[in-house]
């Protein structure tokens, strides 16, 4: 008898992370992400002063004082102000939101491709009826009628963008619940809660994992478009806010939107190249396209 | 295709708006105070007569069964309710604005999937060329741009810089008596900018989405024979190829239309559109629900429509369907 050699498979998400650390584009993301937070979490320590004080002459463009690198708005208004403080409530009612979708979507897809049968069928009835309503609409409604608060904005997206997580986990769940492993765990008397959760989810997690991150770029675009329509909560300062207080003015300064313009924008595409690099990561099949 | 298969499918499209209806109900319920004062519009205005005439209409004083048994029928007779701000029936306001809508939203999604579809058939031919690196950036910005904002910067471009475009509404004032091309011009002239903003986000999607599924296509063997019995490659591309890559790209395209009129919304709002999101805007920030549930049925009804005639195109395209329910 040989001895058997002293080799360790490498653990998937060991392999998925050295394909994700070699991905520029998504370390690109990452570190644009990276500072964004940074910048929304510790800048006001830097630049301090309350968004909504007039500060300044209105409309002074961005350069003209030092003080004010980016510029005044309409009311004058400290633009890098702003910036500064305007992330952070885009950021958090994103990733709060994404949160809520995924426990919504996971927890019914789950369940809709376990089961199957009229559970699956009643399940699948709801997410059709939900994806008929149209999102951005559902979810201004929802905001007015239980007044704007973070709380209920994170919530509103959550309630109208799960369906999408609903059907790629139970596409996951009708896959992986025919294959070896979950005979084996059923054989050995494991129960259905614990096959659900502890056997068949870590297998499904990679594709929900790269959709929990593209939800999260969604969201955010969600919660800048409602505070843009001025459906934010009005005694908060954030990104979306700032575009839309100003967008009577956009033919005499360009400036008050376009720089929290950017910063969504930048926002998006680091939350999404991070997504593709995940992607890449976790099917390195793909990588050939 | 059957028409048991289509009837079904109108069948459960019904089925679906009941659903929006009871919603609609639950939702005016489910808000906090008397429903009454909800519907009258949170105003402050409405005097008690008006309460009590919206008590009358819309049964408030009766169980809730028969109250949602009023609004149904209601519903069904086409009967939205009135709204009290624009002191109008919802039913007119809607028939006003669903037009410049389904204009704005139907030229968006054909120029998203005809741009895209082209822009990802050239990335194909070469999978690591330009046009492939392209494209992948170009999707990867498109899905990061807030749409408001894409509009709001295309405004101050061609306002000031390129006065070439009409930044704002759907007509001009001076052309309302010109002859009917002249103003079917105008409109198309309106069109363009706002119809191009909805369209950039898709149009990434539909490239990169036929680029990857025509790479997938062009692998396959009556590919290599129709290139080995010499047709021209722009035959193999946009006629062989092109078919049988369009299906993902229909499926994503019904699947899209629902995020398309949220988009509407946005777009609307940005470039003073006067179609159903405007409406929804000014009636959202007047509280005026009877309207706002109106907009949120239509909307709705819309992409029931979009889903019914995507299933038919798709049975169309896809010749192995036909005949199956």
């Amino acid at each position: 008898m040989t001895d058997t050699p002293d080799y360790k498979a490498e653990s998937p998400a060991l392999e998925a992370w050295r394909m994700f650390r070699r991905n520029i584009p998504a370390l690109c993301g990452v570190a644009m992400l990276t500072v964004i937070v940074l910048a929304t979490l510790y800048g006001t320590f830097f630049y301090s002063g309350d968004p909504f004080d007039v500060v300044w002459a209105p409309h002074e463009p961005p350069g003209a004082t030092p003080e004010f690198p980016l510029g005044t708005d309409y009311l004058g208004r400290n633009i890098v102000a702003g910036m500064l403080t305007g992330g952070g409530p885009t950021l958090a009612v994103g990733a709060a939101a994404a949160a809520i979708t995924m426990v919504i979507g996971i927890s019914l897809g789950a369940l809709a491709g376990y089961y199957g049968g009229w559970v699956d069928n009643l399940l699948m009835r709801i997410t059709e009826f939900f994806q008929v309503l149209p999102a951005l609409l559902f979810a201004m409604v929802l905001v007015t009628l239980f007044s704007p608060s973070l709380w209920t904005i994170a919530i509103a997206i959550g309630v109208v963008s799960w369906p999408q997580t609903a059907r790629l986990t139970r596409a996951e769940f009708l896959k992986i619940k025919e294959l070896e492993y979950v005979t084996a765990a059923r054989a050995i008397g494991a129960r259905n809660k614990r096959i659900i959760w502890k056997v068949i989810l870590p297998n499904a997690m990679p594709p929900l994992i790269v959709s929990a991150t593209l939800t999260i770029g969604v969201a955010i675009l969600f919660e800048a478009g409602l505070s843009f329509l001025g459906l934010g909560d009005p005694n908060v300062m954030s990104w979306g806010l700032m575009i839309g207080a100003n967008r009577e003015y956009i033919l005499d300064a360009w400036w008050p939107v376009t720089f929290p313009g950017l910063a969504i924008f930048f926002t998006v595409f680091a939350v999404s190249l991070i997504g593709d690099g995940l992607n890449d990561a976790f099917n390195p099949k793909l990588r050939e396209r | 295709m059957s028409s048991s298969y289509l009837l079904r499918r109108v069948g459960y499209g019904l089925l679906l708006m009941l659903g929006v209806v009871v919603l609609n109900f639950l939702l005016i319920r489910l808000a906090p105070g008397d429903p009454a004062v909800v519907i009258a519009g949170e105003m402050g205005g409405a005097t008690e007569e008006m309460l009590e005439s919206i008590r009358e209409e819309y049964g408030l004083n009766k169980p809730v069964l028969v109250q949602l048994w009023i609004y149904v029928a209601g519903v069904a007779q086409g009967n939205l309710g009135e709204s009290f701000f624009f002191n109008q029936p919802v039913a007119k306001l809607i028939a006003d604005r669903i037009g410049p809508t389904i204009l704005l939203v139907v030229t968006a999604q054909l120029m998203s999937i005809a741009l895209g579809v082209f822009l990802g058939v050239l990335a194909a031919r070469k999978p690591n060329g330009v046009m492939s690196a392209f494209v992948s950036v170009f999707a990867t910005i498109g899905y990061a741009v807030p749409v408001f904002w894409t509009g709001i910067m295309l405004i101050i471009l061609f306002a000031s810089s390129f006065p070439i475009f009409p930044v704002e509404g759907m007509q001009s004032v001076k052309l309302r008596d010109a002859a009917w091309y002249v103003q079917t011009a105008d409109v198309l002239h309106h069109l363009i900018l706002p119809a191009f903003t909805l369209a950039i986000i898709y149009l990434a999607q539909y490239a990169r989405l036929s680029r990857a599924s025509m790479l997938e296509v062009l692998g396959s063997d009556y590919i290599r024979t129709a290139r080995a019995k010499g047709a021209p490659e722009k035959s193999v591309l946009f006629k062989h190829a092109l078919r049988n890559a369009a299906l993902p790209i229909l499926t994503v395209a019904g699947l899209q239309f629902g995020n398309l009129i949220s988009g509407a919304l946005l777009v609307e709002t940005v470039f003073n559109w006067p179609g159903m999101g405007r409406l929804a805007f000014d009636s959202i920030l007047r509280r005026d629900y009877p309207t706002i549930m109106g907009v949120l049925f239509f909307a709705s009804a819309m992409v029931v429509v979009a889903n019914i005639l995507t299933d038919i195109s798709y049975r169309w395209a896809d010749p192995r369907l036909r005949g199956k329910s």
